[in-house]
């Protein structure tokens, strides 16, 4: 049986933030209120990103009204590859990921077959706001489909992983990749059963994961290996993160970032309140380090370069 | 700076709360604890009089001062008489008068009374009286008493107990007796008592009161001597010669005048009577506030309408339903649907009961959730969709209240209170979390509802809260200020205890 009280003071050691810590220290105070439309509309988000030059999933169409979902045969005839997402969704929530077409169905990456009447009926839903925070009427995105890079595929044969970088005042403070599984449906989250697998943040190599909380070395459906995996490109990978804090100056910012096999590195989406099991992927408090860029004064002011050279220090 | 702000802010409410609430309890005393009483006594003057021809007059002596006890209401009752009360320092009155008054008619003064500790009032300080000036064989005979009590006393106290004395005495000395048996004294003792403490130059005051002692019968009235010794009031019984004022002794009036007098009508009877009544603690405090006359002190539900009362009595309880919810969600780390669901359930049990409010909750919710399912291949959009919920769950409640009338189970009846709207939402939500996070994440959820509805529902059904919101509305500036403080606290959640168990360092 646990004592909560020495509980309490092993997490304090170890530099672990709680929700309540991370909404009243770091949110509250380095988050302005009015930048949450910003990241919390994937749409616009992705033109703030790319107007920076940052790299993003093509945009292939937004419906937000419900007379649009009307002709949705006419848009949908060209795409047979493509996620459907909830602009404002929060939590891999309401999105279809699309990746063939037979006949008039549409075959969705977990293997389930729409009809046009099930597209239509998912958008409007979503432009009800279903997915949304509070309800609030919403739009639908269409997104090009993210094409794993190939060689992702030792330690993610299934589904898209993606790169989760915490920034906090521009400077990037903790890393994990989200590997789908069977059990997460292809899904990069991990309350669903994604892998958390921590990520050095000076070299991008990768460590023990956690699946479901329980550490994990081998992935479960392949038997692979998921330590020591060598993240290609990650100095890249590390400036594209510090650099969307520049697009939308939030203090505390989480940014994920997938690994297409054509494009590159690409920004999939910001957010304001990222969570906090990027920790326990890391085996390691956040604090200590959130703390060491506060104390670095100013980090906001520094170039790129300064604010990537600081990364080393603080880890 | 920011960060002792709040903390000022919400140690401002708690103790302005605090202090409003012991404000009250002293001053006006409110009861803390539900269910307290206090005793007052209804005092009855009831006067006949038999008129003669032309305008009557009547007046009667009414109680001002006494020590310890203190008037909350008086009324009189006298039809056709006019009524002037006169406020006089040392002896209030009642004037009743009539221009004509055919036949006898009947008069009643009545006046409610409470133990007062805080109130010492009495009659103003007396002038020396003179030395009275008696014919002989008085004259030598109050002399040799007060010689002798004098030898026997060492101050005014003492002086008054040894004249007491003597005249109690069961085989009285020549000189009281012949005090005694005069005609202008005889069955007078206490004025015998002031004529011998006047020779004195000792002033002293004729009580007439009543014993406040539950009686059937009619009261009789109780004489008692007050003496003053030059810095205050002392009190004797003027049989025994003690040193006491009884507790229950109401001062009706003072001096050796009659309590009635008419003019132009024969008084026919005059009787007291004493009743004990119990009222509540808050009935005697929220009177004493009013008659005082304090804005913020009378400021009490029990101004509005009952209905308004009712309504209030739930409503104030919310805020301590969301305190619990507080707690539960960011110390314990409880997840719940929808963020005051839990609370607005509580408040719907708190007409059914617990476990009959959990039952049929239940029943209404798994019901409700497989037609949602139903619903769902029907491809509604999102407002028709919960609109059609919503009208789903009121048959559903509907169709359970029938079928508890049938039953004769009356519970099941009050399934009309519960928040309908709520309830959809609360299927609706649990329907997204099902299919999005599974059922796992919906168990949780719909587990930490629960919890958070059983305590909220327990903490407001106490009937010290009940209580105390009720009485002391001020007491949410304190349940504002511990809000307040909760939302300033950035530690750990229980339930973080558990989640982050690996991270932990031990020593």
């Amino acid at each position: 049986m646990m004592n909560p009280i020495s509980r309490y003071r092993d997490l304090r050691r170890a530099g672990v933030l709680g929700l309540n810590a991370r909404n009243a220290c770091y949110i509250m105070t380095r988050n302005q209120r009015r930048l949450y439309p910003l990241v919390d509309d994937k749409i616009q988000c992705k033109r703030m990103l790319q107007q920076r030059g940052i790299a993003v999933p093509v945009l292939l169409d937004s419906i937000r009204g419900q007379y649009e979902a009307g002709h949705l045969d006419k848009r949908l005839q060209q795409l047979d590859k493509f996620a459907i997402k909830p602009a404002s969704g929060s939590g891999g929530d309401g999105i279809i990921v699309i990746v063939a077409r037979r006949n008039q169905r549409w075959i969705s990456a977990g293997g389930s077959a729409y009809s046009l009447d099930d597209i239509q009926f998912h958008v409007s839903g979503i432009l009800n706001g279903m997915y949304s925070l509070g309800g609030q009427p919403d739009a639908a995105m269409f997104e090009t489909l993210i094409e794993p890079a190939e060689v992702l595929k030792s330690i993610a044969p299934f589904g898209v992983p993606d790169i989760r970088v915490i920034v906090y005042r521009g400077i990037p403070v903790m890393a994990m990749m989200r590997v789908p599984t069977r059990m997460s449906g292809g899904r990069a989250n991990l309350h669903q059963g994604a892998i958390g697998v921590g990520v050095d943040l000076v070299s991008g190599v990768t460590h023990a994961g956690v699946m479901q909380n329980h550490v994990v070395e081998l992935h479960p459906d392949s038997g692979a290996s998921i330590n020591d995996f060598s993240i290609p490109d990650w100095p890249d990978l590390l400036a594209m993160a510090a650099r969307c804090q520049q697009a939308i100056p939030l203090g505390y910012l989480g940014v994920d970032i997938v690994l297409d096999e054509r494009h590159g590195p690409q920004v999939l989406e910001l957010n304001a309140r990222p969570g906090l099991a990027i920790q326990i992927a890391n085996q390691c408090g956040l604090r200590k380090r959130l703390q060491r860029v506060d104390a670095l004064g100013e980090p906001e002011s520094m170039s790129l370069e300064e604010r990537l050279a600081c990364v080393a220090k603080i880890t | 700076m920011q960060m002792r702000h709040w903390m000022w802010l919400s140690l401002l409410l708690v103790v302005a709360g605090v202090a409003l609430i012991i404000w009250r309890v002293e001053v006006y005393g409110y009861p803390l604890l539900p269910g307290a009483e206090d005793e007052t006594w209804t005092v009855q003057a009831r006067v006949r009089i038999d008129p003669e021809e032309g305008p009557v007059k009547l007046t009667l002596k009414l109680p001002d001062k006494t020590p310890g006890l203190a008037r909350l209401r008086e009324d009189f009752i006298s039809r056709g008489f006019g009524l002037d009360v006169q406020d006089k320092p040392d002896q209030r009155s009642a004037t009743w008068s009539i221009r004509r008054s055919g036949s006898s008619s009947t008069l009643y003064y009545r006046a409610q009374f409470y133990r007062d500790p805080e109130n010492q009032a009495f009659a103003p300080v007396p002038a020396y009286p003179d030395v009275p000036r008696l014919d002989e064989p008085f004259a030598t005979a109050m002399r040799s008493v007060t010689d002798r009590a004098r030898q026997k006393s060492a101050d005014i106290a003492s002086f008054a107990t040894a004249i007491i004395a003597e005249i109690n005495a069961s085989a009285p000395s020549e000189e009281i007796s012949l005090f005694l048996n005069s005609p202008e004294y005889t069955g007078k003792k206490t004025e015998v008592a002031q004529t011998l403490l006047a020779a004195a130059r000792i002033p002293s005051l004729q009580i007439n009161g009543l014993l406040l002692v539950e009686s059937e019968r009619q009261s009789e009235l109780t004489p008692w001597l007050a003496v003053h010794n030059e810095q205050q009031w002392l009190f004797f019984d003027p049989v025994t010669g003690d040193e006491m004022l009884p507790d229950n002794l109401l001062v009706w009036w003072l001096g050796d005048t009659p309590a009635v007098t008419a003019r132009g009508a024969e008084i026919t009877s005059l009787q007291w009577s004493v009743r004990r009544n119990l009222v509540t603690s808050l009935e005697l405090a929220e009177r004493r506030a009013d008659e005082h006359d304090s804005g913020l002190a009378a400021l009490s539900l029990k101004q509005l309408p009952l209905q308004a009362q009712s309504v209030y009595a739930t409503l104030l309880l919310v805020p301590l339903g969301a305190l619990v919810l507080v707690l539960m969600r960011n110390f314990i780390g409880l997840r719940a649907f929808g963020t005051f669901m839990p609370v607005l359930i509580a408040l719907a049990f708190r007409e059914t009961g617990l476990l009959a409010g959990l039952v049929l909750f239940g029943l209404v919710i798994a019901v409700g959730l497989i037609l949602r399912m139903y619903l769902e291949r029907l491809r509604l959009l999102l407002v028709p969709r919960l609109a059609a919920m919503v009208t789903i769950v009121v048959m559903l409640m509907l169709l359970i209240s029938l079928f508890s009338a049938a039953l004769e189970w009356e519970v099941g009846l009050s399934i009309g209170l519960f928040p309908m709207v709520i309830l959809a939402m609360v299927i609706e939500r649990m329907t997204i979390v099902w299919e999005e996070r599974g059922p796992g994440d919906a168990m949780i959820e719909s587990a930490g509802s629960a919890v958070i509805t059983v305590l909220a529902y327990l903490v407001m059904g106490l009937d010290v809260v009940r209580h105390l919101v009720f009485v002391f509305p001020e007491s949410l500036l304190v349940v504002l200020g511990l809000t307040i403080a909760c939302g300033r606290y950035s530690g750990y959640r229980l339930t973080e205890l558990i989640r982050f168990r690996e991270l932990s360092i031990s020593q």
